[in-house]
């Protein structure tokens, strides 16, 4: 093979990776990207089989271990309040009344099935979608630590 | 007074590093010069590494009265808790930054070698701008000697989970690798000014890009390894922003150290070498922004300031902007390479930098989109772990497909044939492989093909190790003692790579978990073992409380018992998990405690996980970063017996 026809060749097959890795990227961003919702917006935003990351306060006084053994509680916004099931444990850091962010899906007149729960990681953070869809509502109390 | 002596010590190393900058920057080659460009970057260094001391001794102190002190540590802490606290938070994290960037200009600037005056000096004083950079962000914007007043009669504390041996050691070694990449960078600017990136340039940069590579595989393995046993929940990589963060670096860096052996060896691909040295200092200082600004939501999540995050941003875009403008200008002066065949040692090589980089870049896409939706009005985002699994598994594959091809390969012309014809019993032990887990997993055809992979590149490893016994006189045992370094070096990488695609396709794969409620003196089948609850007890730690279950586990290999706690701080709201870890020769049996079950009999909500292989990870890590020190070993000894 001649040097040019070599060169050619790598060229081509490298061309080949890139377009086959950025096909990848595009289909993955299109199809596994999870959308932040808030209570208040989850009726709208909410398709069958589309996972959603829901973000609100814990609400105080729901959190409890239904008869299956899975972890219930209540997410609000101030407006809206929905109900979370998990199976999943929840984070050392989840109590009552704090941010926090539930991953999973929902359909309409169930509660949000949640496969993975965040809560904020020290004294001061807060997810910060929770703070957004916090101060969208006009919920927000004292703004972000110094 | 130890706080004011500390930041004196800093704003008098933040004089020395500019003075480096411009000193070594003017490249003069007069003898006392150059002397004078030595001693004042190992003086900044000292004097940063006092101001980290005086910072550790208000920690050890306890004083109260300076704000960090008071915001991240508490007078009941363990000692070693308390030193750790020094460098646990973001003020001190930051004059680590500038310790180690100083520090390695020092020891940089210590040992010149055979490289010519006018890059030796160009780096030093690179790497000066680097350190006072650094510098500039920690006195001005976050200040670990700042005061408070009045000041508290006792510390938040430390958050309970980072109270972990790992954890005190993983922030060091990252910085090490993300801070190591700076030399690198430092040396890629010296030879775009210098108009030069010879064979003796790579020789130099080498030893730095292995030291940096080394450092983020242990760092990442460390955090990691962290995260597995310390949050509870049996994960060790969830695609996190903060992880790739660490990440794209690790693959850029592993990149520079495969294209920085050919340029040295070959004086090929060297402006490619330069290019990647550029990128990986910028996303070292990327991964710094992300993790310091909050801009994207992390299961870490660190503090939120968009202030800092901004100024991290404006480093970033000084660096990146001095060296892409300098690549763009320079770049095509430099000589041009000599040729190779598309297949030869240096053509695996393009293809193991073209497949590491396409990936960084895969997985930076990844974790800045949801900036880019947000910043174009989309809304709020987040990619997750689907999105990764898809995109770079699938490239990771590739890349080790073809990787035990390259050593088997000779520079310049490489027989592909022959060396196809080697690998077969590498290759028919992967398929058997592949056959045997599609058939035992009801054709689960992912996790079959990745424990392949993982097969291949061991086997892969041992041909190439068998092929060089060959070589020479005498019985083939004997040559194994006298196999150069470099060779078990790049064998033990690359079969860690191999062992650690096993590991964490395995536990991805496989893994099984089971929530259930136990009362003491029950039991539950689990795994093929029956784990039994003994009993549940309180018990005191230094600056802590706990419950702790008692826990037998019966296989067929006879009766062990293990512990899980739940974690009390008074200092903390809530409790942190302690999981109680069995390890197997097949695996984990991975207990965590949970809360008593309300009117449960005295049951307690426990989750059990089994973890298929998942030591593989961590020992396939492991491998890798001992892989990389025996390189860093080969070179030193070559660079003393040439001298």
């Amino acid at each position: 093979m001649r040097r040019r026809d070599q060169r050619l060749m790598m060229i081509g097959a490298a061309g080949a990776v890139l377009v086959l890795a950025a096909t990848l990227t595009f289909a993955g961003l299109r199809d596994s990207v999870v959308y932040f919702v808030a209570p208040s917006e989850l009726a709208e935003k909410a398709e069958p089989g589309r996972r959603l990351r829901l973000g609100g306060l814990v609400v105080e006084g729901t959190v409890r271990r239904g008869a299956d053994g899975a972890m219930h509680f209540a997410v609000t916004d101030g407006a809206v309040q929905v109900e979370v099931r998990t199976d999943q444990p929840l984070p050392d850091l989840f109590r009552e009344g704090q941010g926090v962010v539930a991953e999973g899906s929902w359909r309409p007149g169930e509660v949000f099935e949640a496969d993975r729960v965040l809560a904020r990681h020290d004294e001061t953070y807060m997810p910060r979608e929770v703070a957004e869809a916090l101060k969208q509502r006009g919920e927000w109390k004292g703004d972000a630590p110094p | 007074m130890i706080a004011e002596i500390g930041a004196f010590a800093a704003v008098l190393a933040l004089m020395l590093s500019l003075m480096q900058g411009a000193m070594g920057l003017a490249a003069s080659k007069r003898d006392s010069r150059v002397q004078a460009t030595a001693a004042i970057a190992q003086s900044a260094a000292a004097l940063v590494l006092f101001a980290f001391v005086c910072l550790i001794a208000l920690f050890v102190r306890s004083d109260f009265t300076v704000a960090t002190v008071a915001a991240n540590s508490h007078v009941d802490k363990p000692l070693i808790y308390k030193i750790a606290g020094a460098w646990g938070n973001h003020e001190g994290s930051m004059l680590l930054w500038s310790l180690v960037s100083a520090l390695f200009g020092a020891i940089y600037a210590s040992a010149r070698g055979k490289q010519g005056l006018g890059l030796w000096s160009r780096a030093v004083g690179v790497q000066g701008l680097v350190t006072a950079g650094a510098l500039i962000y920690t006195l001005f914007l976050s200040n670990p000697f700042a005061r408070l007043d009045p000041a508290p009669m006792q510390g938040s504390g430390l958050n309970p989970l980072l109270q972990d041996p790992a954890l005190a050691a993983h922030p060091p070694m990252l910085y090490l690798g993300y801070v190591g990449m700076s030399i690198p960078f430092s040396l890629a600017i010296a030879a775009l000014i210098q108009g030069n990136a010879d064979q003796a340039w790579a020789r130099a940069l080498r030893p730095w890009t292995l030291v940096a590579w080394i450092c983020l595989t242990l760092g990442i393995a460390l955090g990691s390894y962290w995260a597995y046993y310390e949050l509870g929940w049996g994960g060790w990589w969830f695609w996190d922003p903060v992880e790739n963060a660490s990440f794209m670096p690790w693959l850029v860096a592993a990149a520079l150290v495969h294209s920085s052996i050919v340029t040295e060896r070959r004086g090929s691909l060297a402006s490619w070498t330069i290019l990647l040295s550029i990128m990986g200092f910028g996303l070292a200082l990327l991964g710094t922004f992300l993790v310091r600004s909050g801009v994207l939501t992390s299961v870490h999540a660190f503090a939120v300031d968009p202030q800092r995050g901004i100024a991290v941003l404006v480093l970033l875009g000084v660096a990146m902007g001095a060296g892409f403008g300098l690549y763009a200008w320079r770049a095509p002066k430099l000589a041009q390479p000599s040729g190779f065949a598309a297949v030869s040692r240096e053509s695996m090589l393009v293809w193991n930098n073209f497949g590491l980089a396409v990936a960084a870049g895969v997985v930076l896409i990844g974790t800045i989109y949801p900036l880019i939706v947000e910043a174009a009005g989309g809304g709020l985002i987040s990619v997750g772990p689907p999105f990764f699994n898809m995109t770079v598994a699938p490239l990771l594959a590739a890349l080790f497909l073809v990787l035990p091809l390259g050593p088997m390969l000779t520079w310049r012309i490489g027989d592909a044939r022959a060396a196809l014809l080697r690998l077969a019993p590498a290759a028919a032990l992967a398929l058997l492989t592949l056959i045997i887990a599609l058939a035992s997993t009801g054709w689960r055809a992912v996790p079959a093909i990745g424990l392949a992979v993982g097969v291949w590149l061991i086997g892969g490893g041992l041909v190439y190790l068998w092929t060089r016994m060959q070589r020479g006189e005498g019985p083939p045992l004997a040559k194994l003692a006298i196999l150069p370094l470099a060779v078990w070096s790049m064998t033990l990488a690359h079969v860690g790579a191999g062992v650690l695609t096993i590991g964490a396709v395995a536990e991805t794969g496989f893994r099984s978990e089971q929530a259930v409620a136990l009362a003491p003196g029950e039991g539950v089948a689990f795994a093929g073992r029956r784990v039994t609850l003994l009993e549940v007890g309180e018990l005191d730690g230094p600056n802590y409380t706990a419950t702790r279950a008692n826990f037998r586990i019966d296989s067929a290999g006879g009766a062990q018992t293990v512990s899980a706690e739940r974690r009390f701080y008074p200092t903390a709201p809530t409790p942190t998990t302690e999981v109680g870890i069995l390890s197997g020769l097949d695996g984990d049996l991975y207990i965590a405690l949970g809360e008593p079950v309300r009117n449960g009999g005295g049951a307690w909500a426990v989750r059990l996980y089994h973890n298929p292989l998942v030591h593989f990870i961590f020992l396939g890590a492991l491998m890798m970063a001992l892989g990389g020190a025996l390189s860093l070993l080969a070179l030193a000894r070559r660079s003393r017996s040439a001298t």
